[in-house]
C-alpha cells in the first residue's frame, strides 16, 4: 500500500494538497500516481500568474509510459511552479510528497469541502 | 480482445508475480510491464544484460515437402534466400501481406531444411495469423503441416552480456552456439536457440519445454541477468528503429509505406506472393522515419507531423532512456529526407524536431 501522509489533502485523481501558513496551498501527485505512472522523465508546469478554475487540468505528468494530466484541486492563481521537479522528473518518483509541482493563492471563493482527507484517500485507493 | 476473458499467463507468470512485476493487460496475456523501473532495465540491456519473458509469442513448426515453395508464396520477403545463404538455422524476418497489400503480420522463420521450419508470429496476432496460413494452405493445395506450438516457452536474453551470461546458466548450450552467426539458431537438445532479438543488442532467444522453463529463468537470474518488461521491450525496439506490428504497421497500410521496403524481396519475377500484385500496383506513397524531439516533452503515437512537403504522423513514440530525449517513428510524405527540421504538435503546441535515419540506437551506440 502507497504512503498517504495524514496531514495532507487528496482528490479523486490523486493530486495531494497541502495548505500553507500563508493560505496558499502546494500540489503534487501522490505516491500511488508515481507509482503507477512509472519513470517519469518530463513534467509541463503551469507559469506564475495564470488564474485556474477548480479542476482545470494544469500540468501533465509524462512518464515513460504514458501522459498523465494534473487538475486544480482549488480555483486559483498560479504563484510558483516547481522548476528543480521539472529539471529533474524522476525526483517525482523518489519522493512524490517532497517533488511538488506548484503552488496556488486560492480565489475567494474556492472551496476545499470536495477534497478527501488521508483516510478517505485510503480507502478509495484499496477499491482501485 | 474480450475484455471479459480471463488473462492468459505464461509458464514463467509466477515468476514474475515473486520479483515483484508491475503486470498488465498485453493482447490478451498477463504481462509484467516492468520490475520497478524500466528505464534500469532499459539501461541493462544496453549495457549488460536483461531477460523477457515472450512465451505469449506463438511458434509454429512448419513440415512437408511443400514447405518451401508455400513459404515463397506466403511471405513478402523470399525464403529462398536462407538456403543461399548457407547456414544452418538461419532466419529471415518477413511481412505476410493480405490480397490488398496490408500487413497481416511481421514474423520470424527460421529455416532446417527445405522441409522444415520454424516460424515465430506475434501474441495479439496469432489466432489470426494461423487461420490464415491454414486456408492459405488449404487453398493452394500445399502439402504441408503447420503444429502450433504451446507447450513451448520463450525467453529472450539480450545485451552485450547475454551471450556470456546465457552459457553461465545454461553451459549445455554453450558448444552449440559459441559459433553460432547473428540471425541464425539451432536445436540443441530441447532448447532451441536463436542468435535474434527486437532490442537493436547482441543476444538470444531462447524456446525451451514450457515445464524447463522456470527453472532457465532462475539460472538467468543467478547469472546476474536482469528481469525486463514488456515497457523496456518497447523503447529498447523504438531506440533499434524496429516496427511494432499494431502501432506502425498493421493490414490497412502496405510495407512500403512503412519503412519495411528492405523485406520485400521482388527480385524472383516468377514468384507470385500474396499481396505482389497490389504491391506492384501502388507504389509506396509514405515513408517511416525516425524523429528526435529538440525540446523537452514526449512524443507519442498519432501526434501530427509538419514538414515542408506535407503533414504527417507520428506511429509511435516514446522517451529514449539511452539519447535522454523523446524520439519517435513517423510515416511522413516520401519527398522528406533524414536531416530536415520538421515540427509535432504536442497538445496543440508545435515544437522543432530533427528527422533522423533508423536506428537511432544500435549495439549501445547513439547513432541520432
Amino acid at each position: 500500500m502507497s504512503k498517504v501522509p495524514a496531514d495532507l489533502k487528496y482528490t479523486e485523481t490523486h493530486e495531494w494538497i497541502r495548505t500553507e501558513a500563508d493560505g496558499s496551498v502546494t500540489v503534487g501527485i501522490t505516491e500511488h500516481a508515481q507509482e503507477a505512472l512509472g519513470d517519469i522523465v518530463f513534467l509541463e508546469l503551469p507559469e506564475a500568474g495564470r488564474k485556474l478554475a477548480a479542476w482545470e487540468s494544469c500540468a501533465v505528468v509524462e512518464s515513460v509510459k504514458a501522459a498523465s494530466d494534473v487538475y486544480a484541486p482549488l480555483a486559483g492563481e498560479v504563484i510558483a511552479a516547481n522548476q528543480a521537479a521539472a529539471d529533474a522528473p524522476e525526483s517525482v518518483n523518489a519522493d512524490a510528497y517532497a517533488a511538488w509541482l506548484f503552488k496556488l493563492r486560492p480565489a475567494a471563493d474556492a472551496s476545499t469541502a470536495s477534497l478527501l482527507d488521508a483516510a478517505t484517500y485510503q480507502s478509495a485507493l484499496a477499491e482501485e | 480482445m474480450n475484455s471479459s476473458a480471463p488473462l492468459l499467463q505464461t509458464p514463467l507468470h509466477a515468476a514474475h508475480l515473486e520479483a515483484g512485476a508491475r503486470m498488465v493487460d498485453f493482447a490478451g496475456w498477463h504481462m509484467p510491464v516492468n520490475y520497478g523501473s524500466q528505464i534500469d532495465e532499459h539501461h541493462a540491456v544496453r549495457r549488460g544484460a536483461g531477460m523477457f519473458d515472450v512465451s505469449h509469442m506463438l511458434a509454429l513448426d512448419l513440415e512437408g515437402h511443400g514447405a518451401t515453395v508455400w513459404l515463397r508464396v506466403l511471405l513478402a520477403n523470399d525464403v529462398a534466400r536462407l538456403a543461399r545463404a548457407n547456414i544452418p538455422g538461419k532466419a529471415l524476418y518477413s511481412c505476410m501481406l493480405s490480397e490488398e497489400g496490408g500487413v497481416i503480420d511481421d514474423l520470424i522463420v527460421y529455416r532446417f531444411s527445405d522441409e522444415r521450419y520454424r516460424i515465430v508470429v506475434n501474441a495479439g496476432t496469432a489466432a489470426k495469423d494461423v487461420a490464415w496460413m491454414r486456408k492459405h494452405i488449404a487453398r493452394h493445395g500445399f502439402n504441408v503441416s503447420l503444429t502450433e506450438r504451446r507447450d513451448l516457452a520463450m525467453i529472450a536474453v539480450q545485451g552485450p552480456e547475454a551471450r556470456e551470461k546465457t552459457w553461465q546458466a545454461l553451459p549445455e548450450l554453450k558448444n552449440g552456439s559459441a559459433a553460432m552467426p547473428p540471425f541464425s539458431g539451432a536445436q540443441i537438445s530441447d532448447i532451441f536457440i536463436g542468435r535474434t532479438g527486437y532490442t537493436g543488442e547482441d543476444g538470444f532467444e531462447l524456446t525451451l519445454p514450457a515445464t524447463r522453463a522456470a527453472a532457465a529463468w532462475r539460472a538467468l537470474l543467478d547469472a546476474g541477468v536482469r528481469p525486463c518488461g514488456l515497457g523496456a521491450r518497447d523503447t529498447l525496439r523504438l531506440e533499434a528503429g524496429m516496427n511494432l506490428y499494431g502501432q506502425d504497421m498493421d493490414e490497412t497500410v502496405s510495407p512500403l509505406d512503412s519503412g519495411l521496403e528492405w523485406t520485400v524481396d521482388f527480385s524472383d519475377p516468377a514468384r507470385a506472393f500474396t499481396g505482389r500484385a497490389a504491391l506492384e500496383a501502388h507504389p509506396a506513397t509514405r515513408k517511416l522515419l525516425g524523429l528526435v524531439l529538440e525540446e523537452r516533452g514526449v512524443l507519442r503515437a498519432h501526434m501530427p507531423v509538419f514538414t515542408a512537403s506535407g503533414a504527417g504522423e507520428t506511429t509511435s513514440g516514446s522517451f529514449s532512456p539511452t539519447l535522454e530525449k523523446s524520439i519517435a517513428l513517423a510515416r511522413l510524405p516520401l519527398s522528406v529526407q533524414a536531416g530536415e527540421k520538421i515540427e509535432v504538435e504536442i497538445r496543440g503546441k508545435r515544437l522543432p524536431a530533427l528527422l533522423v535515419k533508423l536506428p537511432f540506437v544500435r549495439h549501445g551506440k547513439a547513432l541520432a
